[in-house]
């Protein structure tokens, strides 16, 4: 047996006189990474806890869950049960949802699309929902209207995406003709958006639609737990099974189904469960960009590509990446700060910052 | 396993691009696939492998009609060697290859332990196991095109589909890159290759199907590489040239300049 050096030097590019850059060996641990972006998302839901107004000391909170749990009496005040049980645990479990579904539905539509500079909305769910919420809120709709009519919109932009560029796309191209689709979809609803705005009354409703679609989860409740865990629970779990398969993808259409990939299928239950994940996300906290392009960015340098890896890196990087921009957001300043803004702000240099260190993690 | 092209036609919903071809592959034969840009070498691989429907006639293996195959059961009898292109991923080289274990795979399940034995026995036949924890996207476009190779191989299919699988390579990956894949042929994978070179047919490939304006034939290399049918499908005047080496006789098609 020769030695592998040997038979490297046999097959390297004939370039005489060039230094050999030989690209160096990795392994990575992407299992331990795992384990330990586990660890930081819980830590930093029981920090989350001990912030902000009303905070609740890490000792009670812990003795507050052990009692709970195992049904023994309340040795706390009735406030801190309020503020536990009605604001706090709602707003900490939702933003946890919103960034886990957006971050997942970015991964996989940057595995989908085979391009790294795709995010959530780019077949129009974010737009659709916007549109959805304002029309909602222009019509006085209650807190629950606006939010399922924000995530039906949603949904309809992205199914009037799908059929559009099945009508008009040939098989070639169709994948390319759908992201197209997308952005003219994206663009007409945010016309539709301008629209409600520009026929709202400035004294009270073009406020409330500017400050809805600046996203913020301020008046988050027990009751949206359960309106997102069911599209959340629907989405994510198809997503996460067929996540292998969609490594194929990667290497173009032609390739997958020569791997024996169902590329049709898999496309198909891709947009259906990450359109449900935006929609919903969109509906319960408003347009939260960044998060869904940022983050498979981050876990592709922690893990990887694999999306084996990559996927449930996003969905812990993600829920642990937005709970900490909604506690900054509510802490750090006298006036609650939107969503929209902060994860702009700490999101764009982040993004940069990613680029500028990790080139080839989409290159 | 028998793959056989039964009067087919090929093309595309507005344009058929080849009509009425039919040959075979038997098990463990080489064909290599000779005929000018355009002629639709691309589209008859394309239609054998599923991405284009067949427009007529039919393409079956051992006997079966493939089209109402299931894309896993059609990975499991055909591997595909596309030209090498840079995914915009990073994805490692074991990563790529074990990628050819995905028609085996259940729907929901990643690669075992023993998948990952395959691919290291893919690797190690075409002697690239030094590449295995390498970035597939910062390696040469030779070493590339050997671990789609290994990936298409890790496949375990019987038959194996390579197209222009020297195209972008040094002289000396060609002539390596074929001498492996004429090993694989001598392991009993049929092959079917296409190439802009009669030479690389010489090299390796004992039948030819060669395809130009005046139709398609099939067969042997020695028959079917003339200096008039280069000519016919070419274009251009060529010699073909023997050199003796060492008492074994070595063809050779030589482009002419007048």
């Amino acid at each position: 047996m020769r030695s592998p050096d040997a038979v490297r030097d046999e097959f390297v590019d004939n370039k005489a006189g060039v230094t050999d850059v030989r690209p160096k060996v990795k392994i990575r641990k992407s299992g331990l990474v795992l384990v330990i972006l586990s660890i930081v998302l819980i830590v930093v839901f029981l920090w989350s806890f001990t912030v902000g107004r009303f905070a609740v000391p890490l000792p009670e909170l812990l003795t507050v869950f052990f009692r709970k749990i195992f049904g023994l009496p309340a040795t706390w005040s009735d406030t801190t049960e309020t503020v536990l049980f009605n604001i706090r645990i709602p707003r900490i479990i939702v933003a946890l949802i919103i960034g886990a579904a957006l971050s997942a539905s970015g991964a996989a539509y940057q595995g989908l699309f085979r391009n790294p500079m795709v995010s959530p909305d780019i077949l129009g769910a974010s737009a659709g929902a916007g549109f959805g919420a304002a029309m909602a809120i222009l019509m006085s709709g209650s807190a629950l209207t606006i939010q399922l009519a924000a995530f039906s919109c949603g949904i309809i932009a992205v199914m009037l995406t799908y059929f559009v560029s099945k009508l008009i796309g040939k098989a070639n191209n169709s994948v390319l003709i759908l992201v197209l689709t997308g952005m003219v979809v994206s663009s007409l609803f945010s016309a539709f958006i301008s629209l409600a705005k520009y026929t709202a009354d400035p004294n009270n409703k073009l406020p409330e639609i500017a400050y809805w679609l600046m996203g913020g989860l301020t008046s988050i409740t027990a009751k949206n737990i359960s309106m997102m865990l069911i599209p959340f629970t629907i989405g994510i779990i198809p997503i996460l099974l067929l996540r292998y398969k969609l490594n194929a993808l990667a290497f173009g259409e032609e390739e997958a189904q020569a791997l024996g990939v169902d590329t049709k299928k898999i496309r198909f239950v891709y947009i259906i469960c990450a359109t449900l994940l935006t929609a919903s996300s969109v509906a319960a906290g408003g347009m939260i960009g960044w998060v869904g392009l940022v983050i498979p960015h981050l876990a592709r340098m922690l893990v990887g590509p694999n999306l084996k890896y990559m996927l449930p890196a996003s969905v812990l990087l993600g829920g642990a990446y937005l709970l900490l921009i909604d506690d900054i957001s509510r802490t750090f300043f006298t006036v609650e700060i939107p969503l929209s803004i902060l994860t702009a702000i700490i999101g764009a240099p982040f993004f940069i910052y990613l680029l500028a260190k990790g080139r080839n993690s989409w290159t | 396993m028998i793959l056989e092209v039964k009067a087919a036609s090929f093309g595309y919903a507005k344009r058929t691009v080849l009509r009425n071809i039919s040959f075979k592959v038997a098990t463990g034969e080489f064909l290599c696939l000779l005929g000018p840009n355009g002629v639709g070498k691309t589209t008859l691989f394309k239609s054998i492998l599923g991405f284009l429907d067949v427009r007529a006639g039919e393409v079956t293996l051992d006997g079966q009609n493939i089209k109402k195959w299931s894309k896993p059961r059609l990975a499991k009898a055909i591997g595909y060697v596309p030209q090498a292109h840079t995914p915009p991923f990073p994805y490692t080289v074991l990563d790529v290859i074990l990628m050819g274990r995905m028609a085996h795979l259940g729907l929901f399940s990643s690669p075992s332990r023993e998948d990952v034995k395959i691919a290291e026995e893919s690797l190690e036949k075409l002697s690239i196991s030094f590449l295995k924890n390498m970035t597939y996207t910062e390696i040469s476009g030779g070493e590339r095109q050997m671990v789609l190779i290994a990936r298409a191989i890790t496949q375990k299919p019987q038959l194996l589909i390579l197209d222009e699988p020297t195209s972008n390579l040094d002289y000396g990956n060609q002539v390596r890159v074929l001498l492996q894949i004429r090993k694989l042929s001598d392991q009993g994978i049929s092959i079917l290759m296409t190439s802009h070179f009669p030479n690389h047919a010489f090299l390796c490939c004992p039948k030819v199907v060669l395809l130009n304006k005046n139709g398609f034939e099939v067969g042997t290399t020695d028959d079917l590489i003339t200096e008039s049918n280069m000519k016919d499908t070419y274009g251009i005047n060529v010699k073909i040239a023997k050199i003796d080496d060492h008492g074994v006789d070595i063809k050779s098609c030589v482009p002419l300049t007048n």
